[in-house]
């Protein structure tokens, strides 16, 4: 499957909700020139994130591209025995990463990485259990990719843009476990002794969901700190 | 998370701490002229004390803030250890006692992880308040009536999410505090889903386990805390209908959360506070 996206004219609000950025992505890039990315993948090869804010943007792009991909298929070939109610608010998932992926396409104008080619040749989406441990896997690596790519951003709107789509993130991560596994949504497979939930850098996150993806990746330009 | 390393960087991102603390003290005589000082001497010293750094919230400190977030976390903590004292009578099922169980167990965890980096960092966090969870008679049988437990979990849940994100911000100097705190805020949406799900199961709130614009499910009573979550333009960008999809008003607004300030915050919590 092919999600394609289309360039188009950025309306004004667009532009000034990136005009920060347009001046920051200039530094941006010199800095991360001079950072160590060891710990990034040494390929320079596949789609670039690019670097700075945008970058963390357009790595957040490829996550929600992700699971409203999978989400579309959840609800276009429910599995067999799907409920009234699980029905429901499994198309209220899919239009909210749907929103989460428009808006990142059309905040990010022509910064924007193309669309993705998923491969979710693993998945049966026939089964219930095959679909919701899959979602399962999705809601939590996702929880786990803003919340580490937060120290990252260095724009406070943009930090707080990620806030308000991690939680809900969270919310759907609590309810997808809740369904599999009713009160485990927040058990200590995502929380640490603290209570904190565990997050992950870029690298983890992109080794995790490259199983799921066509397209390569290359996120050897994103900030690491 | 390292604490030391949490000393260091706040020593290191945030020289003109002290400053900042010496410009509040003019926001703070500001406030108690505009807000009377009849209020504020009715209050709590340590709300007190937040409510005056509020008010300056641009320059709060990274402590100011982690000793906001352990006010809430002591608020919640205390709440849920109440319920599980009483669960026997209070939560008619198993499974549902458990998930107390759960969601005290962690904010009880959070409670002792602030206090152990504030400490760390140089600070001295501060003492728990007395709480009274009947808000002064408005949530009367919360801890006999389980509609009115689960109502009041809610609506702590949300708006400890929406209070972690509207000091995502204040954070972003300090990468340690700020992840620590992201990491807060995820399980804290995580405990508001869950709850959601307990209350629309037991028939108490039309809810799902997100908010769909700024309904509660509960009432006038607690709108302060949804109010704000119905929007559905983020940064300039429509999100109703965007790229030609059919998203709904309802869709458009569960897909972000939103923030409160800590002001609108401590005004939520002020009547929870003996």
């Amino acid at each position: 499957m092919t999600i394609r996206t289309s360039t188009e004219k950025q309306p004004v609000s667009r532009r000034n909700f990136l005009g920060l950025t347009a001046g920051f992505a200039a530094v941006a890039t010199i800095a991360a020139c001079s950072k160590d990315d060891n710990d990034m993948p040494s390929s320079g090869s596949g789609i670039d994130l690019g670097s700075g804010d945008v970058g963390i943007l357009n790595y957040a792009y490829a996550l929600e591209q992700l699971e409203a991909a999978f989400y579309k298929q959840v609800i276009d070939t429910p599995y067999s025995g799907i409920t009234a109610s699980e029905k429901a608010l499994l198309t209220d998932i899919r239009d909210h990463e749907l929103a989460h992926r428009e808006f990142f396409k059309k905040a990010l104008g022509n910064k924007a990485i193309p669309g993705l080619e998923v491969n979710f040749s693993s998945i049966q989406f026939n089964d219930r259990a095959s679909v919701l441990g899959t979602a399962k896997a999705f809601e939590d690596l996702g929880v786990s990719a803003y919340n580490g790519a937060g120290k990252l951003i260095m724009s406070p709107d943009y930090l707080l843009l990620a806030g308000k789509i991690v939680s809900v993130e969270a919310r759907h991560a609590a309810y997808i476990r809740d369904l599999i596994s009713n009160g485990s949504f927040a058990d200590n497979t995502v929380l640490d002794a603290n209570g904190l939930e565990i997050s992950k850098s870029p690298t983890e996150v992109l080794m995790a969901a490259s199983s799921f993806l066509k397209s390569k990746i290359n996120a050897s330009n994103l900030p690491t700190s | 998370m390292n604490l030391n390393h949490i000393i260091t960087e706040i020593e290191n991102n945030d020289p003109e701490f002290l400053q900042k603390v010496d410009t509040r003290r003019e926001s703070i005589k500001s406030f108690n002229r505009f807000v009377g000082k009849v209020t504020l001497a009715a209050l709590p010293l340590a709300l007190g004390g937040l409510f005056k750094k509020a008010n300056g919230q641009s320059t709060s400190g990274i402590l100011d803030v982690l000793n906001y977030a352990l006010t809430l976390e002591y608020l919640e903590a205390a709440f849920y250890q109440k319920g599980n004292a009483v669960a026997d009578s209070l939560i008619p099922t198993a499974a549902a006692r458990q998930a107390i169980g759960t969601i005290g167990a962690h904010e009880t965890a959070h409670v002792n992880f602030l206090k152990t980096a504030i400490t760390a960092s140089g600070g001295t966090p501060v003492t728990s308040p007395t709480f009274d969870f009947t808000a002064g008679g408005t949530f009367a049988d919360v801890f006999t009536n389980y509609n009115t437990f689960l109502a009041v979990a809610q609506t702590f849940e949300d708006t400890g999410v929406r209070a972690y994100k509207g000091q995502a911000g204040a954070l972003i100097s300090n990468n340690d505090v700020l992840t620590a705190a992201l990491n807060i805020h995820s399980v804290e949406a995580r405990h508001a889903s869950h709850i959601r799900q307990m209350r629309k199961a037991a028939g108490f709130g039309d809810v799902k386990p997100w908010i769909t614009g700024k309904e509660s499910g509960i009432g006038a009573v607690v709108q302060a805390s949804y109010n704000g979550e119905e929007i559905t333009n983020q940064a300039g960008i429509e999100i109703v209908n965007i790229g030609g999809f059919p998203i709904s008003a309802n869709a458009a607004s569960e897909s972000f959360d939103e923030p409160l300030t800590m002001m609108e915050v401590l005004n939520i919590v002020k009547p929870f506070i003996k």
